[in-house]
């Protein structure tokens, strides 16, 4: 479905400056950043797990371990979309046993693919907790699921579209608040 | 890049990118072989039908082992108890099973082509476990992404085939997919099992009697299973195939130093191959059954899963 831009949510410098803020809040929230490991969801969820872990360490100089997740294969939507969803690996270079983790992504919805992520983490062990770290919430959950860290919150409708574009990813910050054009 | 499957009947019929494609989905599975907790919940509600109308542990237990391990439940059919014996067609068969509603039909049979006859008479995607002399295509794509993964590619390698080249749907399929990729396929055993029209049916194919000549500078180097009923003694009695064709740690030495050593098994220590060269550090042997489970759940995944032609644009939640 088409959609257009209505509004500009953050500007590239806003983008960069909240995904600092939301890297100081961790280490003030987990003591230094201590034992904490961030795990990114495929996938705008990786870079900014790199750039909050490059955050950690400047303030804390220490080195955050960051793991890849993929939730294709823990979707609960995957008879209802078209063609096969391409699945692509899950990199997780640590145990998650007894971790305090934190799961990155860019924005959260539904909840739905946060109960995915959450599966795919217990699938590999048992970590002593889980937080959740997101760029944008904007609202419409249909789970209980909220987040820790959050940049920042939009009210949006549901025929509305957060696009986060990051400079790793799509070549420039910035967060649109698109609308679908029927 | 994203392709769309129907059936996955034989490896001939899939172009190079689609076989990179159906390899890097299945990279996404090896994964899963890892992890403590192995079993997904992709394809609950799922049911596959394993009908083996040939004698099969293996290629079936991988089958299943995939299957079970995505959620999906399974239907087995089994040569020795199947109505075939009982005098009933193939088509009666699989319409009965697919009458129980199964959302997939692996199908391994004797005859060359009989996944494809009922792939065009049933409403479901059809897998070919092995059909006659014909394809074994789900061998083909394990022994290229167990090269791949050794080898960090799979683009113009020296491969060398021994044994019953004749026979063997195993060889047929790795020919049609590493020739894709630009590599040279030397087969190689004794003549009754080496039809010279092999070396026709893909490019850069060649025929090579001589087993010292076929190794040499070999980066690959694929051992097939002997049947010792298929050797007519005394056409050929088993001393001098060993004599020939085993693969010993002085032959394999004309290969490359670096050069994998396949086997797709049931691998029998003491004919085909020498014990030493089965379990040397150049031997691929287990990993090729680790990476068969992650190609088969690659494949049932794909078959099975979404519901229409065309991909949606959905937002993440």
């Amino acid at each position: 479905m088409p959609t257009r831009e209505k509004t500009q949510l953050l500007t590239a410098a806003q983008t960069g400056r909240t995904i600092q803020r939301l890297g100081h809040e961790i280490v003030e929230k987990s003591g230094e950043g201590h034992g904490v490991a961030l795990i990114g969801i495929r996938r705008r969820g990786v870079p900014l797990a790199q750039r909050l872990a490059r955050t950690i360490r400047a303030e804390t100089g220490a080195a955050v371990p960051i793991g890849i997740l993929d939730i294709t294969l823990y979707r609960d939507d995957l008879s209802l979309v078209a063609a096969h969803p391409v699945v692509q690996s899950t990199d997780i270079p640590f145990a998650v046993d007894d971790r305090d983790l934190i799961l990155v992504d860019d924005v959260l919805f539904t909840g739905r693919t946060i109960r995915a992520a959450m599966n795919g983490v217990f699938d590999l062990g048992r970590p002593r907790s889980i937080q959740l770290c997101v760029l944008v919430d904007r609202g419409h959950r249909e789970l209980p699921i909220e987040a820790s860290f959050v940049g920042r919150r939009v009210d949006t409708r549901s025929n509305e579209v957060v696009d986060v574009h990051l400079e790793e990813v799509d070549g420039e910050d910035r967060v649109m608040l698109l609308e679908r054009v029927p | 890049m994203s392709f769309t499957f129907r059936h996955l009947l034989d490896a001939e019929a899939l172009s190079r990118d689609e076989i990179t494609f159906l390899l890097d989905q299945s990279g996404a599975f090896q994964g899963i072989q890892k992890q403590p907790l192995k079993k997904l919940a992709t394809l609950r509600g799922k049911s596959a039908v394993l009908a083996f109308f040939e004698t099969s542990t293996r290629t079936r237990i991988s089958f299943g082992t995939a299957a079970a391990r995505l959620g999906a439940d399974t239907m087995n059919l089994q040569a020795e108890s199947s109505s075939t014996q009982k005098g009933e067609s193939l088509i009666d068969t699989v319409r009965t099973l697919e009458a129980m509603r199964p959302d997939v039909i692996v199908i391994r049979h004797a005859a060359s082509g009989a996944p494809h006859f009922v792939a065009e008479r049933l409403g479901i995607p059809v897998v070919n476990a092995g059909d006659g002399l014909h394809e074994h295509p789900t061998q083909g794509l394990l022994d290229a992404l167990t090269i791949r993964d050794r080898l960090g590619r799979l683009d113009d390698l020296n491969v060398a085939i021994v044994g019953d080249i004749r026979h063997s749907r195993v060889a047929r399929s790795n020919i049609h997919v590493l020739t894709k990729f630009g590599c040279r396929v030397t087969l190689c055993g004794p003549a009754m099992w080496l039809p010279p029209e092999m070396a026709g049916i893909a490019p850069n194919v060649r025929i090579e009697p001589c087993l010292d000549r076929a190794l040499d500078g070999a980066q690959v180097v694929m051992v097939l299973r002997v049947q010792t009923e298929r050797l007519q003694e005394p056409a050929l009695p088993v001393d001098e195939y060993i004599r020939l064709y085993q693969m010993t740690p002085e032959r394999l030495r004309r290969a490359r130093p670096e050069a994998l050593l396949m086997h797709p098994g049931p691998m029998i220590r003491g004919l085909e191959i020498d014990p030493a060269v089965a379990d040397s550090p150049q031997s691929c042997v287990l990993e090729q059954v680790t990476n068969g489970v992650a190609v088969r759940m690659a494949v049932l995944y794909l078959l099975t899963s979404g519901a229409g032609s065309h991909a949606a644009d959905i937002q993440a939640g």
